[in-house]
C-alpha cells in the first residue's frame, strides 16, 4: 500500500480516490516578504490532508491560496484535473470548495438557521425577484435548500439553537455553526483553518468526532490547519509540514512525527 | 367505561389495544416527533403497520415467546413501537436507562438474558460492543441511526430499517405466527419488565402483568378524565415506569397521541410547541423552570418586573383558591382576570403550560413555595405518590383537594395499610408479579396476601384522609441524643432554596447533625455573574467565600425552622461543607432517578464526614470521578468546614 499514490483504502475501511488538488511549486509574496516558498503537494479524493507548522510559518497563506483568496505570483493549482485560472473567491466556491475561518466570520446578528442558509446561496438558481416574491420555483428551491440545512443542523447536533442569534452563543458552537454553514454549500472539498483553536479538551473531542463523521458521511475531502499535535496525528491520512514559507515534510503522521527536519523545527535545535 | 366497569377480554394487551386503536382511531395521530425542524405524524394505522412490520423482522431473526429484548435509547416512537412489537411476538421487552454506563448495561443485559437489543445509535452500540463478551445470550443488535456504524463488523449489528424490511418481506409467511403468538397473550402474561435503579445495591427487575399495567393504566386515566383527545410530551427515560404508563399505558389505553422532542436539548421549546394537556415532571423540573423564570424578570426592565411581582404576590392569594373553585369576590375575580391577560397567561405559554389540564409531580417532596408558584398561575398541579412495584399509582390527589404537604388519597382499587413502625403498605392491581430471578427480595417485598411494603414511613392525616410521607423508613433514625432524625425532611427543605441543588445530611447515632450541600450552577452562576464574581469552574465557585456565606444564610433559616418543630428539632445543622463536584449517577452518588444514595456517599466522602465531626476548619480531598464515556479521573480540593448557628428549641419543654 503506498498511500502517496492514492486509489486505496485505509485500516478503517475508508475509499481513497485519485488526486482531487493539486499545488504545483506555489510561491506566494507580500511585497519583499515571501510568505510561502516553491510549495507543491497534492490531496486525494476523500483523504483528511493537515497542513501543519510553528507560527508564522505560512499555513494560512496556503489555506488562502487554495480558497482563492491570494493568487500565487509563481506556480499552479490544479482541480479536479484541470488547471485552474485565477478566480475570484466566490467562483472558488462555486467549483465546490467551502471554509471555516480562524477568527470566526459568522453574521452575529442572524439566527443559526439563517448564517446556514447562507451556506446554500451557490445552490440558489432563482434571481431576486422571485427570491423576494418567494413564489414557484422560488418557494420549491427555498424548502430544498431549507430541507438540507435541516440534515446538517441534525448532523452536527445543533436544534436547539436553530433559532438564536449567533453573537449570543459561546465559542464553541459557533464554531460548529460555522463548519455548518461550510457544508450547507456541499463541498467536495473542506478547508478548515483551526478549527480547535481555542477550545477545552471535551469540545475538541467533539469536533474531531464531527470532522471525522463528515469525511466519512458524506465523503467529504478535508484540508485542515491546525496546532494541536495529538489532534492532527489523530485525525489525518497525510500531513504536510511547513516552516518559513518552505515544505519541510509531506507524508503519513507517522513519517512525519519521525521526520528530523520536522522535529527539529517543532522543538528548536541548538545552534553552536 | 364507566368507573369500576370490568375491562372486557378483548382489551387484554398493548398490541390488543392498539389493534382497537387502529380501528376506533385510525387516522387520529398515535405519535409525533420533530425531525428536520418539522414535527413528523404517525397515524394509529400507521403505528400499527410499523409494530406489525418490526414484530415480524424481530421474528425472522428468531425472537421466541419469553425472550427478552433490551431497548436502549431516547423517547422516540421507534422505541415505543419496539415495545408493543416485542409483546406482540411474545417477547418481554426490557427497557433500559440511556444515560447507563456500559457496566450497567451489562448488569440488566446479563440478568435478563436478552437475546436482542434495539437501541439508539452509535454511543449505545458501542457501550454494548465494550461488554459483549460476557453476554452470551446477545444475539442481535438493532440500531436506528446509522451515523458512524457504517463500517463497523455486522456479524451482530442490524439497521432497524432492516429488520423492519425483512418483517415486511415474511408478511405471509409468518403473519399467521404472529398473530397467533399475539392473540394468545393474557392477562397474567408479563407486559414489560422495568429495572428499578434503587438507592441500595444492585437493580431490580420487576415483573409488571398485561392486567398490572392495564387496569391501572385504566384507573389513572379515569381519575383523572382523560379521554382520546389528549396531548402529552414524553421525555423522561423510558426505563422509568412513569413513562410506560403514561405513554404507553394510558396512551394505549385512551388513544392520545405521544409527542417525541426533537433531541434531549430542545426539550423546553418542544413542550412550548405542543402545549400539552396532561404533563409530568419531578420537582426538579418545576423548580428549575422558576429559577430560570426569575433570572429573565431580573434581567428586564423595572416596570415589568414590578407588573411580574405584583401580580405573582396576588396571584398566590386568589389563584389557587380559584382552582379549588372556593368563594371568591367579583373585585378579586376581575383583578385575576387582568393578571391573566398580562403576565399569568404569557407565562403559561412560554412554559408551554397553556393547555394543560392536568399535570402531576412526585418521586420527591416539592417545595411548598414552587408548588403554589404554578397553582397560582391557574396550573393544575398535584401530586402523586408511587412506585414501579406498583405500577406507578398508589396514591394521588383529587382535584379541588390538593395540597403541598400531602400525597393525596388511595388511588382507585389501592388498599392502604400503615404498619406499627410508621411504614406504609399498599395492595392493588397494579401490585407486580416479581422481581424477576430474585425470589428473596419478592418475598421480603411482597406478603402471601399480595401487601407490598413501600420502604416509606407515613400517615394519614386525620380528617382529610390524605397520606403523609415522612421518610424512607430505614433513614428515619435517631442521634445519640435520641432525637427524631429524619434527613430527606431537613433535605428537602434546604433543596427549597434555588441556590442548593442537592444535599445530604447525615446524624444518626451522632450527638449533632451536619450536611454536604451541592450548589445549583445555574443559580449561583447568574448571582456571580451579576456581582461580577469571577470563576472558571464549578469547583472554584463552589468553594467562593460569598458562596458559602449565602448557603450558611440558608441553613441557618432551615435551622429556625426546624426549632418550632418539636418532632424534628434536633435535626438542625450544625456544621456543613459545599462538596467541590456536583453529585452524579455516574458516580454512583445517585440513582438515575436522581435520588441520593446515602451509604455510597457515606462510604465515598468519609474522610469529609470525618473532618464535619472533628471541628476542623479545612478538609483535603481527592474524588474519583467517572466521564460520561466511562473513563475515571480524580479531582483535588481542599473544601471549608463551617459552623452554622443553631436555635435553641422553645417547644421542647411543652412536648415532654
Amino acid at each position: 500500500m503506498n498511500a502517496m499514490a492514492g486509489n486505496y483504502t485505509t485500516a478503517d475501511g475508508r475509499k481513497i480516490g485519485g488526486t482531487l488538488m493539486e499545488m504545483k511549486h506555489i510561491t506566494l509574496k507580500f511585497g519583499g516578504v515571501t510568505a510561502i516558498k516553491d510549495i507543491s503537494f497534492d490531496i486525494f479524493e476523500g483523504e483528511i490532508r493537515a497542513i501543519i507548522g510553528p507560527n508564522g510559518a505560512g499555513k494560512s497563506s496556503m489555506l488562502n491560496v487554495i480558497s482563492g483568496f491570494y493568487h500565487p505570483q509563481e506556480g499552479e493549482v490544479w482541480f479536479k484535473g484541470a488547471k485552474r485560472p485565477t478566480m475570484k473567491p466566490w467562483a472558488v466556491a462555486r467549483q465546490g470548495i467551502a471554509r471555516t475561518f480562524q477568527n470566526i466570520a459568522l453574521f452575529d446578528g442572524m439566527t443559526v438557521l439563517d448564517n446556514v442558509m447562507t451556506g446554500r446561496l451557490t445552490h440558489m438558481k432563482r434571481g431576486l425577484f422571485a427570491q423576494a416574491l418567494w413564489f414557484g420555483a422560488a418557494e420549491r428551491e427555498e424548502i430544498e435548500n431549507r430541507e438540507f440545512v435541516e440534515k446538517i443542523i441534525d448532523f452536527l447536533e445543533i436544534q436547539h439553537i436553530r433559532k438564536i442569534p449567533v453573537g449570543r452563543l459561546p465559542y464553541g458552537l459557533k464554531k460548529r455553526v460555522e463548519l455548518a454553514r461550510a457544508l450547507a454549500a456541499e463541498p467536495q472539498l473542506l478547508l478548515l483553518d483551526e478549527p480547535m483553536a481555542g477550545m477545552n479538551v471535551e469540545e475538541k473531542e467533539d469536533m474531531s468526532r464531527f470532522i471525522l463523521d463528515v469525511n466519512d458521511e458524506f465523503g467529504t475531502t478535508i484540508a485542515l490547519i491546525e496546532h494541536d499535535m495529538g489532534v492532527v496525528m489523530d485525525l489525518s491520512d497525510r500531513v504536510v509540514v511547513m516552516d518559513y514559507g518552505r515544505k519541510i515534510g509531506d507524508g503519513t503522521p507517522d513519517e512525519v512525527r519521525s521526520n528530523q527536519e520536522v522535529i527539529d523545527a517543532y522543538l528548536g535545535v541548538k545552534h553552536d | 367505561m364507566a368507573d369500576g366497569s370490568p375491562i372486557s377480554d378483548d382489551l387484554r394487551s398493548i398490541p390488543r389495544l392498539l389493534a382497537r386503536n387502529a380501528r376506533a382511531f385510525g387516522d387520529k395521530a398515535a405519535y409525533r416527533e420533530k425531525e428536520l425542524g418539522i414535527w413528523q405524524n404517525w397515524t394509529w394505522a400507521e403505528t400499527a403497520e410499523e409494530v406489525e412490520a418490526l414484530a415480524l423482522g424481530l421474528m425472522t431473526l428468531g425472537l421466541a415467546p419469553g425472550d427478552h429484548v433490551a431497548i436502549v435509547g431516547r423517547n422516540r416512537p421507534h422505541f415505543y413501537w419496539s415495545m408493543v412489537a416485542v409483546q406482540a411476538a411474545g417477547g418481554v421487552p426490557v427497557p433500559v436507562y440511556q444515560d447507563s454506563v456500559a457496566e450497567e448495561i451489562a448488569y440488566v443485559l446479563d440478568h435478563c438474558g436478552a437475546r436482542y437489543a434495539v437501541v439508539e445509535d452509535q454511543e449505545q452500540v458501542d457501550k454494548i460492543i465494550e461488554v459483549k463478551d460476557r453476554l452470551p445470550n446477545l444475539e442481535t443488535i438493532a440500531y436506528v441511526d446509522p451515523r458512524g456504524l457504517r463500517k463497523y463488523d455486522h456479524e451482530h449489528l442490524k439497521p432497524f430499517v432492516e429488520v423492519q424490511e425483512a418483517g415486511r418481506a415474511a408478511r405471509t409467511e409468518l403473519g399467521g405466527e404472529l398473530k397467533a403468538r399475539s392473540d394468545a397473550l393474557g392477562w397474567d402474561d408479563t407486559c414489560v419488565m422495568l429495572y428499578t435503579s434503587g438507592t441500595t445495591g444492585r437493580p431490580k427487575g420487576v415483573v409488571l402483568s398485561n392486567r398490572n399495567i392495564i387496569e391501572t393504566s385504566k384507573a389513572s386515566a379515569d381519575f383523572d378524565h382523560l379521554t382520546q383527545g389528549e396531548a402529552i410530551l414524553a421525555y423522561l427515560p423510558m426505563a422509568w415506569v412513569g413513562d410506560f404508563i403514561f405513554s404507553v399505558g394510558q396512551a394505549y389505553w385512551c388513544g392520545f397521541c405521544v409527542n417525541c422532542p426533537e433531541s434531549a436539548t430542545t426539550m423546553y421549546e418542544n413542550l412550548h410547541e405542543i402545549g400539552p394537556s396532561y404533563f409530568f415532571a419531578p420537582p426538579r423540573y418545576f423548580e428549575e423552570r422558576i429559577t430560570i423564570l426569575t433570572i429573565r424578570m431580573e434581567d428586564a426592565s423595572r416596570i415589568k418586573r414590578w407588573m411580574f411581582w405584583t401580580a405573582m404576590d396576588f396571584a398566590k392569594r386568589v389563584g389557587p383558591a380559584l382552582l379549588d373553585e372556593k368563594p371568591v369576590s367579583a373585585m378579586d375575580r376581575f383583578k385575576y382576570w387582568l393578571g391573566d391577560i398580562f403576565v399569568y397567561g404569557p407565562v403559561r405559554n412560554r412554559a408551554g403550560m397553556s393547555s394543560v389540564r392536568v399535570a402531576y409531580t412526585a418521586g420527591e417532596a416539592i417545595g411548598p413555595e414552587i408548588f403554589e408558584f404554578w397553582r397560582s398561575l391557574g396550573i393544575n398541579l398535584k401530586q402523586l405518590y408511587g412506585q414501579t412495584e406498583a405500577s406507578v399509582f398508589i396514591t394521588q390527589q383529587p382535584d379541588h383537594e390538593v395540597r403541598a404537604d400531602t400525597v393525596g388519597v388511595p388511588s382507585p382499587g389501592v388498599e392502604i395499610k400503615i404498619a406499627d413502625s410508621g411504614e406504609v403498605f399498599y395492595r392493588s392491581p397494579g401490585v407486580f408479579q416479581e422481581y424477576y430471578k430474585n425470589p428473596d427480595s419478592t418475598a421480603s417485598t411482597k406478603d402471601e396476601e399480595g401487601w407490598v411494603a413501600t420502604g416509606d414511613a407515613g400517615f394519614f392525616e386525620e380528617g382529610t384522609g390524605h397520606l403523609r410521607i415522612i421518610d424512607r423508613a430505614k433513614d428515619v433514625g435517631k442521634t445519640a441524643s435520641g432525637a427524631l432524625f429524619a434527613p430527606k425532611y431537613v433535605e428537602n427543605k434546604l433543596k427549597f432554596f434555588p441556590n442548593i441543588l442537592e444535599a445530604v445530611v447525615h446524624g444518626a447515632g451522632r450527638e449533632m447533625c451536619a450536611a454536604f450541600i451541592n450548589i445549583d450552577l445555574t443559580a449561583v452562576g447568574n448571582w456571580a455573574e451579576r456581582n461580577n464574581i469571577a470563576y472558571a469552574s464549578y469547583q472554584e465557585l463552589a468553594g467562593h467565600p460569598e458562596v458559602l456565606s449565602t448557603i450558611q444564610g440558608h441553613i441557618e433559616e432551615v435551622n429556625a425552622s426546624l426549632a418550632e418543630d418539636d418532632m424534628l428539632s434536633g435535626c438542625q445543622i450544625h456544621r456543613f461543607l459545599v462538596l467541590h463536584k456536583e453529585l452524579d449517577a455516574d458516580d454512583g452518588e445517585l440513582t438515575r432517578t436522581r435520588k441520593v444514595r446515602r451509604n455510597i456517599i457515606a462510604e465515598k466522602y468519609d474522610d469529609l464526614i470525618a473532618a464535619l465531626y472533628d471541628g476542623s476548619k479545612e478538609v483535603s480531598t481527592e474524588t474519583e470521578v467517572t466521564y460520561e464515556d466511562g473513563r475515571k479521573g480524580s479531582i483535588k480540593a481542599t473544601l471549608e468546614v463551617r459552623d452554622a448557628k443553631v436555635f435553641e428549641v422553645k417547644a421542647l419543654e411543652a412536648a415532654e
